[in-house]
């Protein structure tokens, strides 16, 4: 069955409709792009797809579960992490906190236990300090661990970001646009990370990307969105080839 | 007929609500921060009109026209010393607090210079009452006079901003200070301005309410900055006609409680006015609505 | 992980010391009545600036109401203690005392939460206001509440005392404007220091858990919160009700240290509650410590400015204020501060590699 299947996904701003139809089908372990000019709309689905919008009309599946219009908190729970564009951090929060936030659903301590520092208070966190070391040590961020995520250089930043989405267990991990603001070596190494997350969580992950060499080294598949509709779907170099493609990333 | 007599000083009161939420919307708009001591300043004014009119036994038109200037002097120098070195800093709770500074500030000097006993204000308003319907209804002169400067400030205010290049370099800065100095507006000089006139309609606030309640204490200002405040909230803070609508009601909706329900509960039913209005629409009767982009 | 269990012993010992040495000066009397008159409300003060700031400093929300949340307790728990003289006399007072504090607390919690539900969805200065306003409501309420029990049940009227057809007006507990009087004087200092102790422990050991972790991931970024599945509105919520119950807390302790118990401007208005976001945010927003001393300072300033400039005490703790804000805040400020401890340490480390040449 289909990680991800949406149909005839809609939303109107005032009159605008910023996305249109938008259709797609992902397979579970599959690494798949949405690319597309400026403003075309791809964070418009991501805000969709995690509930942050409620959509005018369509039906997002996630793994054989409708989750169309549910809350961000329970998509989350069913199963989706995202990273943002203009990064999101815990900034006055250390690094190891940060994704320990991310653990919070998966490691169940009441709150009077934890005021009272009950036995459990100290099994807990100690469970959750093992995870989410686990992870920054993933990401090359276990040196940095109890520094502010704040004082993070800005790779790092984006780094944590999606340790954090990791810590939540998805099945589905959105990322929008990882490789913003990155030098053609970190997106190199940003390219590696994807993978390797890919590989080593058998994660599905959709991804936003303007880096046609990201986009085209990683991923298996690929939709085009075009002023709010898809405009081409279908595997990477197919897509890439597409004139339809050239013409609207290009002009005339 | 008292219902018109209780709505006329309903709408009295809420005209000096009006003056004092005016400045007060102002100066939120472009420093985005509450402005604590905006109701000690109207003491200032209440007290500088005082000294000029029954201590020095002046000419009231000159006691209005020194306290005018007197507040917009102070508005000025307060917003130099205390809040533009606080414009940058990492919290907005900063400012705030150094607001409630200026406000014990200008408290304790008042208090020093003039005692804490209440002083009894002559009006400076010298008109006769009116008499409607065979004498059922009188107006009060001060009444009138607080109305009329109040409508008449603010269509000024609304042509101000709206016609004149300062109004748009001020509707510029609120809106964001960086682009506004890149486009050649000058942002210290505008921020001053709108202190300057926030304050200027403090003065005349002051010396109307004084003329309407004429009981002067250090703390005179305290309650009526707290209730513009919520009156400028009420209308949508930021928007000049929000304020005075805001001010309006607020007032009329205090002498009708007063009048009608409990006088002692009037505060709280104003009060609770406020927080059914901001439930129902967040921003206030006229306010933008502004949603964080995701 | 021992970092912060090392800083919250420190925080907690401070107050330990604090107490020891003013035991120490009472029992060799080098101590004025005017000090010791000032002990139990320096707890107070204490307990209102650290429940303030975990709404403030760790949910980050301006709340400008916390004196309607103190108010609350006194009356509540004031209410019980004299309905336990007046019906339960034999009950011994430290128990009917510890029942008014958890009562206090008990009913600012849940006011905190009534209030909670509809305006937490408020943001910044509408926020602010707002709690302004509940504050001051609740204060209004309670100066025109008459309440009082008798034989046929308990009595309540909003208009005067005659409205509630008593027969026996002694038997009248919360009398309008004139409050509540004859309430036992149970707060004293050791009791006022161990509910201060209690409210640290709470409050430090909240902060450091998973729940204090998710309200403060709320206050640094609530979507990236939402994203990752914490529930906002409800830890918004126990912030803001522990905060309120907290609040109580100090109510009953002040409540339990006058004779009459009156909702004044002066200690249960908007002042009051501005006065604690005054020792918050100078103390420096999340720092639970910080905001504790700064209550204690700022409480103590004008007392001691009280012997030295007494005409012009009030008016020195204002331009105090603001010189430490502009001091401890201003960009320019901050910048030269770090200037001058840079070329200290500079200097220092100079004549160090000095000596050791």
């Amino acid at each position: 069955m289909a990680m991800l299947e949406v149909k005839n996904l809609s939303i109107s701003f005032g009159g605008l409709r910023a996305v249109d139809d938008f259709h797609v089908t992902i397979e579970n372990g599959c690494l798949y792009g949405l690319i597309g000019p400026n403003g075309a709309g791809k964070t418009t689905v991501f805000n969709l797809l995690t509930g942050v919008y409620k959509p005018d009309e369509g039906i997002i599946t996630l793994d054989g579960t409708n989750i169309t219009g549910k809350k961000t908190i329970e998509i989350n729970r069913c199963g989706i992490a995202r990273t943002f564009q203009n990064i999101r951090l815990f900034k006055e929060l250390t690094v190891l906190e940060n994704v320990k936030v991310g653990l919070h659903n998966h490691n169940y301590y009441g709150t009077l236990t934890g005021i009272l520092r009950l036995p459990k208070y100290f099994r807990v966190e100690k469970q959750m300090n093992e995870e989410a070391m686990e992870l920054l040590k993933v990401f090359d961020l276990a040196d940095e661990a109890d520094i502010l995520a704040a004082n993070l250089p800005y790779g790092k930043q984006r780094k944590l970001e999606i340790a954090r989405a990791l810590a939540t267990k998805p099945k589905l991990l959105l990322l929008d646009e990882p490789a913003a603001g990155m030098n053609p070596n970190e997106t190199q190494e940003l390219m590696d990370t994807i993978r390797f997350v890919r590989k080593h969580f058998e994660m599905t992950i959709l991804l936003i990307e303007h880096d046609m060499k990201l986009v085209s080294g990683i991923c298996e598949e690929l939709t085009v969105l075009n002023f709010g509709r898809v405009l081409c779907q279908g595997k990477t170099s197919d897509v890439l080839n597409n004139p339809e493609v050239i013409k609207a990333y290009l002009g005339e | 007929m008292s219902f018109v007599t209780y709505l006329i000083n309903g709408i009295s009161l809420g005209s000096v609500y009006a003056l004092i939420a005016l400045g007060y919307t102002m100066v939120y708009g472009i420093a985005k921060m509450l402005n604590f001591a905006h109701g000690d300043v109207i003491m200032v004014g209440g007290f500088t009109c005082y000294t000029i009119c029954s201590t020095m036994g002046m000419h009231p038109v000159l006691g209005v026209l020194i306290s005018v200037v007197v507040c917009t002097v102070l508005g000025i120098v307060i917003e130099k010393i205390a809040y533009k070195p606080l414009r940058k800093a990492s919290s907005s709770l900063a400012v705030l607090i150094t607001a409630i500074g200026v406000s014990y500030l200008l408290q304790n000097v008042a208090l020093l210079i003039f005692g804490a006993n209440a002083k009894s204000f002559t009006s400076v308003v010298n008109v006769e009452n009116i008499n409607l319907f065979d004498g059922q209804i009188s107006i009060n002169g001060v009444t009138i006079v607080t109305i009329i400067t109040c409508i008449v400030i603010m269509a000024v205010l609304m042509l101000f901003i709206n016609k004149t290049k300062m109004g748009q370099a001020m509707l510029a800065v609120s809106e964001d200070k960086g682009a506004a100095q890149l486009m050649g507006v000058n942002v210290n000089g505008t921020i001053s301005l709108t202190f300057a006139i926030g304050s200027a309609l403090a003065a005349i606030a002051g010396v109307l309410m004084c003329s309407a309640y004429p009981s002067l204490t250090p703390y005179t200002g305290s309650m009526p900055g707290i209730k513009a405040f919520v009156a400028a909230v009420f209308g949508g803070i930021g928007s000049i006609p929000g304020a005075f609508i805001g001010g309006i009601l607020l007032g009329v909706i205090q002498i009708f409680s007063q009048a009608y329900i409990s006088s002692q509960m009037a505060d709280a039913i104003v009060f609770a006015v406020l927080i059914v209005v901001l439930l129902v629409k967040p921003t206030g009767l006229l306010g933008k609505n502004i949603q964080e982009k995701v | 992980m021992k970092k912060t269990v090392r800083s919250n012993l420190i925080t907690m010992g401070l107050v330990v010391a604090a107490y020891i040495i003013v035991q120490i000066l009472i029992g060799t009397g080098n101590i004025s009545s005017l000090m010791k008159g000032l002990l139990v409300p320096l707890c107070i003060y204490a307990i209102l600036a650290v429940s303030l700031n975990l709404t403030v400093g760790i949910l980050g929300e301006l709340s400008l109401g916390h004196a309607g949340f103190m108010c609350i307790g006194a009356f509540s728990s004031a209410f019980f203690s004299k309905c336990m003289n007046m019906f339960v006399p034999g009950m011994p007072g430290g128990l009917r005392f510890f029942l008014a504090i958890l009562i206090g607390a008990a009913a600012a919690g849940i006011f905190g939460i009534l209030i909670g539900i509809p305006v937490l969805r408020l943001k910044g200065d509408y926020l602010a206001i707002v709690t302004l306003a509940f504050g001051e409501i609740i204060k209004n309420l309670i100066n025109i509440l008459y309440l009082g029990i008798d034989e046929n049940g308990v009595h309540f009227s909003f208009k005067s005392s005659l409205d509630l057809h008593m027969e026996d007006s002694d038997k009248i507990i919360i009398n309008g404007a004139m409050g509540i009087t004859g309430t036992p004087n149970n707060s004293n200092f050791t009791i006022g220091v161990i509910l201060l102790l209690i409210t640290l422990f709470i409050v430090l050991n909240l902060v450091h858990s998973r729940d204090g972790r998710a309200i403060m991931a709320i206050r640094d970024n609530t979507i990236a919160a939402e994203s990752v599945g914490i529930p906002v509105t409800k830890y918004k919520m126990m912030a803001f009700s522990i905060s309120a119950a907290l609040a109580g807390v100090a109510g009953v302790l002040y409540a339990h240290n006058l004779s009459t118990l009156t909702a004044l401007p002066k200690n249960f208005g908007y002042n009051m509650s501005i006065m604690i976001l005054v020792f918050v945010v100078l103390g420096g927003m999340g720092n639970i410590r910080g905001s504790m001393i700064a209550a204690v300072v700022l409480t103590l300033l004008p007392e001691l400015l009280r012997g030295v400039v007494s005409d012009y005490r009030m008016l020195i703790y204002a331009i105090i204020l603001i010189v430490m804000m502009l001091f401890n805040w201003a960009p320019a400020c901050i910048e030269w501060r770090k200037k001058i401890t840079a070329t200290v340490k500079s200097k220092l480390s100079k004549n160090k590699t000095a000596k050791e040449v």
